[in-house]
């Protein structure tokens, strides 16, 4: 076939061939870390799985055995109060947006600075943090870890709910004025169930996106050996867990440091599946 | 409901509750209205100290008190910059596959795994650059005469890179994915190859989409902590070569935040803290320069 052209016509299409496979090899390289990565973190870590491994406070530095059930507990509890702190804020803040703001100037102010908090460095968000709570504390606490991780929460879940209820129909939204239900009502019981599953959505996308966060907690939650329920106290995280043992000298802290990966990949990556499928759901109600 | 009494209170609290949506959106312009302040505030005894000396000095001596944040500068510049490098053209190329060649029964799934390893924790990038880059880079050194700490300013990049690289994909490719079909298919009309097609209709089109993804992994490279700070081997001195052990802006911070007992020190970690609250900024709002160019468009 390829003869019947002239030659200019002969080296487009060669050129065409070539450059797509080039990006297409260039598009898979990429892809090699990545797997590694996730290869080498359970090949490496399985084998300190074990029931102690879950049940076990650590052992001191230089003994083998022990356990990281208070880095797991601390985790839950520094998560789980930052999403009570930073969940009614930025909901509210989102139906603002959508609902009273609009396209006013305040509202584009409220957008700009939400970006702007999303990208600000965590370590940078630590640093308020310790200002704004350790110090006048005089000490480390878990509380102060949540209100860093509240901070970088706020600016998911005030976009996705904003997106979120904008979607909803203003049919809806008319409909139970014309029924006489006042407009905050109709925004609490029509507009938000609406978009619930979206705003729930985006919660758990901030919630996987906050729970390996290891730099705010470095001077905030600051880590602890023990157990302990105590918001006011410091607190260890499975993120400190991997740090403090990654970087420390011994052996037997790298393997735990294998194994916490594990676990801490394995929940944030749940929680983003579920995120996607409950995404797809609204998508599929469309 | 249509009782007076009744009306007014509903009313009260439709006013009630409109403040108070209100003030939550209020308070997410003073959480950033409040955290440069903090910085400032915070940062004042080594403002007042160093003055604009600061940013140029290059001696960093947490025992003489004399503080300079150069080398950091350098560091976070060069690791981030190298990192970009490495990674946009891997991006480029994964986001035209994933946006433009790719049928659809391939690119969906490989574009879900690549989010879900976008979200995998960086202390983990860490772990891993810490036990498995650390050697090989330290091995690459040996066989070309550098310096072999397989820590140091190459390896956080390689790392970075690894990174930010869904970041600048994912930006891109959905860009690409947003260039309107009969564009190309003028372009096959008038006997274009694919590849004249992607080169002088799509990457054109797509152009402030795909920058604004590349900034946006700038800033995310710029105020990437743990990864770098496992692994860049955390020397305080001005870097001589990218094989150097150094300390970025963030890695720093991370190192010396808990042991400063002299408030000079402190104050200077946390005007590190600012600069790099202002850069990421600026950085950030120009990406955001161009995401809406795109969406005039």
């Amino acid at each position: 076939m390829n003869h019947a052209y002239p030659a200019r016509e002969r080296w487009r299409r060669f050129k065409n061939r070539f450059i797509l496979a080039a990006i297409t090899v260039l598009a898979l390289i990429p892809a090699l870390p990545l797997f590694l990565i996730l290869f080498q973190l359970f090949h490496k870590g399985i084998s300190s799985l074990s029931l102690d491994f879950f049940i076990h406070l650590p052992a001191p530095p230089g003994e083998s055995g022990g356990g990281i059930a208070n880095a797991i507990v601390g985790t839950f509890i520094i998560v789980g109060l930052a999403t009570l702190i930073g969940v009614p804020i930025s909901i509210l803040a989102g139906i603002y947006l959508s609902e009273y703001g609009k396209d006013t100037k305040f509202a584009e102010a409220v957008r700009v600075c939400a970006d702007v908090l999303q990208g600000v460095p965590s370590i940078v968000i630590g640093i308020v943090a310790y200002a704004w709570v350790v110090r006048p504390m005089g000490h480390f606490s878990a509380l102060s870890g949540s209100v860093a991780l509240a901070l970088m929460m706020i600016p998911v879940v005030v976009r996705t709910t904003e997106e979120v209820l904008r979607l909803v129909p203003d049919i809806l939204r008319e409909a139970s004025l014309a029924l006489g239900v006042p407009y905050w009502r109709t925004v609490l019981k029509v507009v938000l169930p609406t978009g619930m599953v979206g705003v729930t959505t985006g919660i758990l996308i901030a919630v996987a996106r906050i729970a390996g966060e290891t730099a705010p907690l470095l001077f905030t939650a600051f880590g602890n050996q023990f157990m302990t329920l105590n918001p006011l106290e410091p607190m260890n995280a499975l993120p400190l867990v991997i740090f403090n043992y990654a970087t420390s000298p011994y052996e037997d802290w790298w393997q735990q440091a294998w194994g916490a990966s594990i676990v801490l990949v394995l929940m944030v990556l749940g929680l983003n599946i579920l995120s996607r499928l409950l995404a797809r759901r609204i998508a599929g109600e469309r | 409901m249509f009782e007076p009494k009744n009306l007014y209170r509903q009313i009260k609290y439709d006013l009630l509750f409109r403040k108070l949506a209100t003030s939550m959106g209020a308070l997410v312009i003073f959480l950033v209205v409040a955290t440069f302040f903090t910085l400032v505030y915070e940062s004042w005894p080594a403002i007042k100290a160093f003055g604009l000396r600061f940013l140029w000095n290059t001696t960093w001596d947490p025992v003489s008190l004399e503080f300079g944040a150069l080398p950091f500068l350098v560091g976070t510049l060069i690791t981030s910059f190298l990192a970009l490098l490495i990674a946009t053209p891997f991006a480029l190329a994964g986001a035209i596959f994933l946006g433009e060649l790719a049928p659809p029964k391939i690119a969906n799934p490989v574009s879900f795994v690549m989010e879900l390893l976008a979200g995998i924790p960086s202390v983990i990038y860490g772990l891993w650059a810490l036990f498995y880059l650390v050697p090989l880079v330290r091995a690459f050194e040996l066989k070309i005469g550098a310096p072999p700490y397989g820590l140091g300013l190459f390896t956080a990049s390689l790392v970075l890179a690894i990174m930010i690289l869904p970041y600048a994909l994912s930006v891109a490719r959905d860009v690409i994915k947003l260039v309107p079909q009969d564009l190309k298919e003028a372009a096959y009309g008038l006997g274009a190859t694919r590849w004249e097609t992607i080169r002088h209709i799509v990457l054109p089109y797509a152009r402030s989409g795909i920058l604004a993804g590349i900034v946006l992994a700038l800033g995310r490279a710029l105020g990437e902590t743990m990864a770098v700070t496992m692994v860049i081997g955390n020397r305080s001195a001005m870097p001589q070569s990218i094989w150097d052990l150094a300390n970025t802006m963030a890695s720093v911070i991370a190192n010396e935040f808990t042991e400063a007992t002299e408030d000079v020190h402190l104050a200077a970690l946390v005007e590190i803290g600012l600069l790099l609250f202002v850069i990421t900024v600026v950085v950030n709002l120009v990406a955001r320069i161009f995401i809406v160019k795109t969406k005039v468009r």
